[in-house]
């Protein structure tokens, strides 16, 4: 069921290192050029980009349940049919960030089998549960948010099928952005109640968000390949800050508190916020976050329980070209 | 502390679109609930698709209900403030998703009378159903061509997928018959032609149906007892349970607005 890739690259040709084609590919990147598919790329920068787009593109697909938990309790109709159109959305983005992917000769397939062999990774953030409503609306806020503050550079990724990629989820994402900060006023200017669930996410949210950008830029182990080749193009520290200095507004415009009571301005304006438990983030990614075994089993019993109907499919569609194949011999 | 239940005036009209206001709402739910657990990335599109059309006609349905009646009720408290023997869904839809054939089969057998019954109602005598069932009718030919397009795959597919089609077919084809009665509160709306009368729809249902069955090799039961009862409210057991879900949140916060 899963598409081919797009085009199937001469891995022994591509994968010689050669001096001096590494110099022109280097010297096209710095000229700010697209590089495309069927470009001459260097095999590490290749294995980078796959890595990075399928991991995003897993990052979308197990993205979906945290707030698919929510789609059949949302507290009105408005915004049920929201949800689920945003949920959708999610799983467009995976797949066109699969098929991003597969343009550098990785196939859905194998990819999809490593994330739930459990060899891949996706976004931390989606191992943290959803428990009230007033999570959705943190999620569409601040998860949402830190991913467009990182997908924007991406829209000028060297790459271009991951740049264009990321210019339509950017666009998307703002779109949910928008609608999660509604939530959130909705909650704030609501019932006493309403108001406390709203804080109650917050404080659970705020800090995991921040990890969302990945660890201090000293510890950062892709960055400098990753910024030589313009796939990055601002650190982690440099995106969490932006990130921490456009969202403090929103938070005190909605009367929620940030729940960092050293967080302060410095005289540059920048909100400089208390250390980050990078113990916890390390957890998270190494499988002990709250939900990293429910995800995970949520995806493998999908993939599980629908084999036999990409089975079917794909038994049908084979009967139907040998029907096809006896009419034409006829 | 729980939100009690509103009280509806059912007038025939308001009785007759709330009828079909909670079946969209109920099968689009049921929809919604595969949304990050179906058999693969295209179906989790495809399925939330035909879900949002449906919540999109069930807003519409309520909407247009709640004007009729004109007692301060709106499509959120049609929906989330009423309880199982208030609504009046055909049993069919709150049937439980099952496996991708069994959803595909409820799919199935309403869009193709659902489909019907909107081209139909295109020529009501009340203005704002015939412009929902305008649109209405669009998409439900949408979900027949989807849903028909797996009956077939599944039935000619393997011989699991084959066993298991089958087995939702001779399921859910006793919950088919409700979908052509009408009481009298209905039969009034039919006599002046506001509403059409479902009976006729059934000989074009059966041929649609039975063509599609056939191309997947499937057969259609014999049985021709039909359970009834969902549009007079009274329910299987599994919409409870659906509506505890669903009216969780609304139900738990006197005075919120969402």
């Amino acid at each position: 069921m899963y598409t081919q890739a797009l085009n199937t690259p001469d891995r022994e040709d591509r994968c010689v290192e050669d001096a001096a084609r590494a110099a022109q590919f280097q010297a096209r990147i710095d000229a700010e050029e697209r590089i495309e598919p069927n470009d001459w790329m260097p095999s590490a920068y290749r294995k980078t980009l796959t890595r990075q787009i399928s991991q995003h593109a897993h990052s979308e697909i197990v993205g979906m349940l945290p707030e698919g938990n929510w789609i059949t309790r949302a507290p009105s109709l408005r915004r049920k049919a929201a949800l689920l159109a945003k949920v959708q959305d999610e799983c467009g983005h995976g797949l066109y960030l699969y098929a991003a992917a597969e343009t550098l000769g990785a196939s859905r397939e194998e990819l999809v089998d490593l994330m739930l062999a459990g060899k891949a990774k996706y976004s931390s953030i989606f191992n943290y549960p959803t428990l009230s409503w007033a999570d959705i609306g943190t999620i569409g806020w601040l998860v949402d948010g830190a991913a467009i503050m990182n997908q924007i550079p991406l829209c000028r990724c060297s790459y271009g099928p991951y740049a264009r990629a990321m210019i339509r989820v950017c666009k998307e994402e703002s779109f949910h952005q928008r609608q999660g900060f509604e939530i959130m006023l909705t909650l704030c200017r609501g019932t006493e109640a309403q108001k406390a669930m709203a804080q109650d996410a917050l404080d659970r949210w705020w800090w995991p968000v921040l990890m969302m950008f990945g660890p201090p830029d000293k510890l950062s182990q892709h960055s400098d390949a990753s910024t030589r080749w313009k796939i990055k193009r601002f650190s982690n520290d440099e995106l969490r800050q932006k990130f921490v200095d456009a969202t403090v507004p929103q938070a005190q415009f909605l009367g929620l508190t940030i729940p960092d009571p050293g967080m302060k301005q410095n005289e540059a304006g920048n909100w400089v916020y208390s250390a980050i438990d990078w113990e916890e983030f390390n957890q998270v990614i190494a499988g002990n976050g709250p939900c990293n075994r429910d995800r995970l089993a949520a995806r493998r019993k999908a993939h599980d329980e629908g084999a036999w109907v990409r089975e079917a499919a794909q038994a049908y569609a084979e009967k139907r070209r040998q029907r096809t194949a006896l009419q034409a011999a006829e | 502390m729980t939100v009690a239940n509103i009280s509806v005036s059912e007038t025939p009209l308001v009785l007759y679109t709330l009828r079909r206001a909670d079946d969209a709402l109920i099968l689009g739910h049921r929809l919604s609930e595969w949304c990050g657990h179906a058999p693969m990335l295209e179906e989790d599109m495809a399925l939330a698709n035909m879900g949002l059309d449906l919540l999109g006609q069930a807003r519409e349905l309520y909407a247009y209900a709640a004007r009729v009646e004109g007692k301060g009720n709106d499509e959120d408290k049609l929906a989330y403030l009423r309880d199982a023997r208030q609504y009046r869904n055909l049993l069919l839809l709150e049937q439980p998703n099952g496996d991708f054939a069994r959803t595909m089969v409820r799919q199935f057998l309403y869009s193709t009378f659902a489909d019907l019954y909107w081209r139909a109602m295109m020529r009501s005598g009340d203005a704002t159903l015939a412009a929902i069932a305008a649109r209405s009718e669009k998409e439900s030919a949408y979900h027949v061509r989807h849903a028909s397009e797996w009956i077939v795959r599944l039935g000619d597919g393997t011989e699991e997928s084959h066993r298991r089609a089958q087995s939702a077919i001779d399921e859910l084809w006793a919950f088919t018959g409700e979908m052509f009665a009408a009481d009298d509160s209905e039969r009034g709306l039919i006599e002046v032609g506001v509403a059409v009368d479902p009976a006729g729809l059934r000989a074009p249902w059966l041929k649609a149906v039975s063509e599609v069955a056939r191309e997947a090799t499937l057969d259609l039961p014999g049985n021709d007892w039909m359970q009834q009862g969902g549009r007079d409210g009274r329910h299987s057991e599994h919409l409870g349970h659906l509506l505890s879900e669903m009216q969780s949140v609304p139900r738990s916060f006197p005075g919120a607005a969402w």
